[in-house]
């Protein structure tokens, strides 16, 4: 892939993520091949072999040994990247508490996938929002575009040394991985004055007396995490922060940078839900003229639900719209927006549609807006009807 | 020197893999960063907020130190420090001959620059005592238990340090802490040619139920009756480095431990058989020249 900084270019999200990567300068990548995230680490191995990336690859043999590859070359101090999909990420799942827990900013992609049984390459938000669990902040983007300015924004929110938690950067797997969209890139002297060089503050000194990763007893555990928590607090203020300051130097932002809102003025019925389907909502509703909002949570991890409610003032009417579910519960974000709303007077429902990779169609999102804040949740287009999900 | 392992740690009297880790510590040739597994000897040295080492230690996981240490080596590779330090795994049996083969297995494929050194206390002792891939033929331990129907753990060891020979690994050896001297010597040629693995056996008094007092002398027996033999595998050769005129009976390692208590004349007979099989596919082995 020939890309030129500086320049509108015709990227896919892979190669959009590669060029992120580029520029922000890891000196460790751990790669391993999953669909549909393969051709990402395919393009960084690309880089280096023709001379546009200094950085030390890991092939690892797994996802489990590439995230691992990434901690012990971030507890040296220096910047880390991985990508995976799906089975990738769920294989890692132990190994993610691992990374946040010791505070380490390492930045994956991850091209959303389906989860196993059945197994399924295309794309739902299944994988990475199971380890909504696991205090990585998780940023999911909409466009290309996103996807390359987000990656170069996760190093900053990572590591500032208020925060120091890991971020993935996740992207609907074909959708956004595999669909080429004209994107502008940075150069390498706009990314250096935009994301200042890393420094682990409590990175390996030789000879130095040290644990990282010690044991750690009922005595002092709960402060861990405690810090930890204060620190995921803190990472909404710099996600903000980092999505102002991008927008100030480079002219993009996006929204607030946790959430990003459309048409809500005026607009008694919204739709919430997250990705490149905020997209097909916005382009319905503009194209339809109709009295309906859109807000895109782009930060899932923190959730903003002080921002949430605040955007939601004026509306009555909220349907969520899911690409994951979490069984014996019912649509993830549908009850993060439900707990997040607690008190206010909103009539929600939820829509579960696209998973592994279903079709979206016109028909549908005309379905959701119609039965917006009603009382039945939905499964959409199974068994070609929307089904109720209380039968 | 600076003692490396400064204190005595929080190990049962008589545990091997503290002394192990002790002459390994003093015997540092460079500034070094240990990678620990989660077992034994993490627990009993890096309780918060202290440490027995005087040295940096990362710990991660159980089964993921040998994808641990190739991150720190690589990193110590863009910063051009990659000759000035060594990175060292200490990682029990259980990490290495199971769940972290596969790790291990891609560290030393890849080529990382990594010496690893397996203490191999023959069970999952942290835990307390279960049976590993490392375990021998009829150990009794709490998931191999014995009982009217059970001789304890039905199957062999694993024969890890063969497995890694056939690897593209630059040095390798079994050695013992009670031939001292013979381990120093090893752990100088581990440190100089990585990848390596270096396997320790590490008798371990509680979880295979001896007087602590034995600790050295079961050591020593375990290589005298060939049921742990010393070997090296460099330039593609193995090399025995200690071949005794005539073995001890196997009964004599067996019998100093509780592990082993419910065996009859029969399956006594049956690990002396099997010792002397491995015995002669080492010498076979040696004897092909350049197979590995
Ligand atoms: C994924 C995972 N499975 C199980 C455990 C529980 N566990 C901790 S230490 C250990 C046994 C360690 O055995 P070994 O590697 O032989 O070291 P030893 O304690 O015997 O020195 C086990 C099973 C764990 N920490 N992580
Ligand atoms: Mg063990």
């Amino acid at each position: 892939m020939k890309v030129k900084f500086g320049e509108v270019n015709l990227l896919n999200g892979n190669e959009a993520a590669a060029a992120a990567v580029v520029l922000a300068r890891p000196k460790v990548i751990a790669v391993y091949p999953i669909t549909p995230q393969t051709a990402c680490v395919e393009e960084l191995c690309n880089f280096k072999a023709n001379g546009m990336l200094d950085a030390e690859i890991v092939h690892a043999e797994s996802e489990h040994s590439a995230i691992s590859a990434c901690i012990g070359a971030a507890c040296m101090g220096v910047r880390t990247f991985t990508a995976t999909s799906s089975q990738g990420l769920a294989l890692m799942h132990e190994v993610l508490f691992i990374a946040s827990g010791m505070r380490l900013p390492i930045v994956m992609g991850v091209a959303n996938r389906a989860l196993s049984a059945p197994i399924n390459i295309w794309n739902d938000l299944s994988d990475s929002i199971a380890q909504s669990h696991s205090s990585w902040i998780q940023l999911y983007c909409a466009s290309n575009q996103e996807i390359f300015d987000t990656i170069i924004q996760a190093y900053r929110i990572s590591e500032e040394p208020e925060v120091l938690l890991p971020t993935m950067v996740c992207y609907d797997g074909f959708i956004l991985s595999h669909l080429y969209e004209r994107l502008h890139l940075l150069t390498q002297e706009e990314v250096n004055s935009y994301l200042p060089e890393f420094k682990l503050p409590f990175a390996v000194e030789l000879g130095k007396r040290m644990v990282l990763g010690p044991l750690v007893g009922p005595e002092h555990y709960m402060e861990f995490k405690k810090s930890q928590r204060d620190a995921m607090q803190r990472a909404k203020r710099e996600i903000r922060k980092a999505n102002k300051e991008f927008f100030e130097r480079f002219g993009r932002c996006y929204g607030d940078g946790l959430l990003e809102s459309y048409n809500l003025e005026g607009s008694n019925k919204v739709v919430i839900t997250i990705g490149s389907l905020a997209f097909n909502f916005r382009y319905y509703v503009k194209k339809e003229g109709g009295k309906v909002g859109v807000i895109r949570i782009r930060s899932f991890r923190p959730f903003p639900a002080e921002e949430l409610r605040e955007a939601v003032e004026g509306v009555e009417k909220i349907a969520v719209v899911d690409r994951a579910y979490e069984f014996g519960l019912g649509g993830a974000l549908y009850h993060e927006v439900r707990s997040s709303l607690f008190g206010l007077e909103k009539k929600i429902n939820n829509f579960i549609l696209g998973l592994g990779g279903k079709k979206v169609r016109i028909d549908d999102l005309k379905f959701i807006i119609k039965h917006c804040g009603e009382s039945k949740n939905y499964w959409i287009n199974v068994h070609g009807e929307n089904v109720s999900e209380d039968g | 020197m600076a003692e490396i392992l400064e204190k005595a740690p929080l190990t049962c009297s008589g545990c091997g893999l503290a002394i192990a880790t002790r002459i390994i510590c003093r015997n540092f040739r460079k500034p070094s960063i240990l990678v620990l597994s989660t077992g034994c000897l993490e627990v009993t040295t890096t309780l918060y907020p202290y440490s027995y080492f005087n040295c940096p230690v990362l710990h991660v996981a159980f089964e993921n130190a040998a994808a641990v240490a190739s991150g720190v080596f690589r990193a110590l590779k863009t910063q051009g420090r990659e000759k000035e330090v060594d990175v060292i795994v200490l990682a029990g049996d259980g990490a290495t001959f199971d769940i972290g083969f596969q790790a291990l297995s891609g560290m030393v494929e890849r080529g990382e620059e990594v010496c690893y050194i397996c203490l191999d206390n023959e069970a999952y002792m942290n835990t307390g005592i279960q049976r590993s891939g490392a375990t021998p033929l009829f150990a009794s331990t709490t998931t191999t238990p014995t009982g009217r129907m059970s001789m304890g753990k039905l199957e062999r060891k694993k024969k890890i340090s063969l497995i890694l020979g056939m690897h593209p690994i630059a040095y390798l050896a079994t050695a013992s802490i009670a031939y001292h001297r013979d381990l120093i010597k090893k752990l100088e040629k581990a440190l100089a040619k990585k990848p390596s693995f270096l396997h320790i056996l590490t008798p371990c008094p509680t979880g295979w139920r001896f007087d602590p007092q034995h600790t050295v002398t079961l050591s020593k027996l375990a290589v005298e009756t060939n049921y742990f033999p010393l070997f090296e595998i460099e330039d593609n050769k193995l090399k025995l480095n200690y071949k005794f005129e005539k073995r001890n009976p196997i009964s004599d390692f067996l019998k100093l431990q509780g592990r082993f208590s419910h065996l009859k004349e029969e399956e006594i007979q049956k690990i002396q058989e099997m010792v002397d099989e491995d015995y002669i596919q080492l010498v076979q082995l040696e004897e092909a020249g350049e197979v590995f």
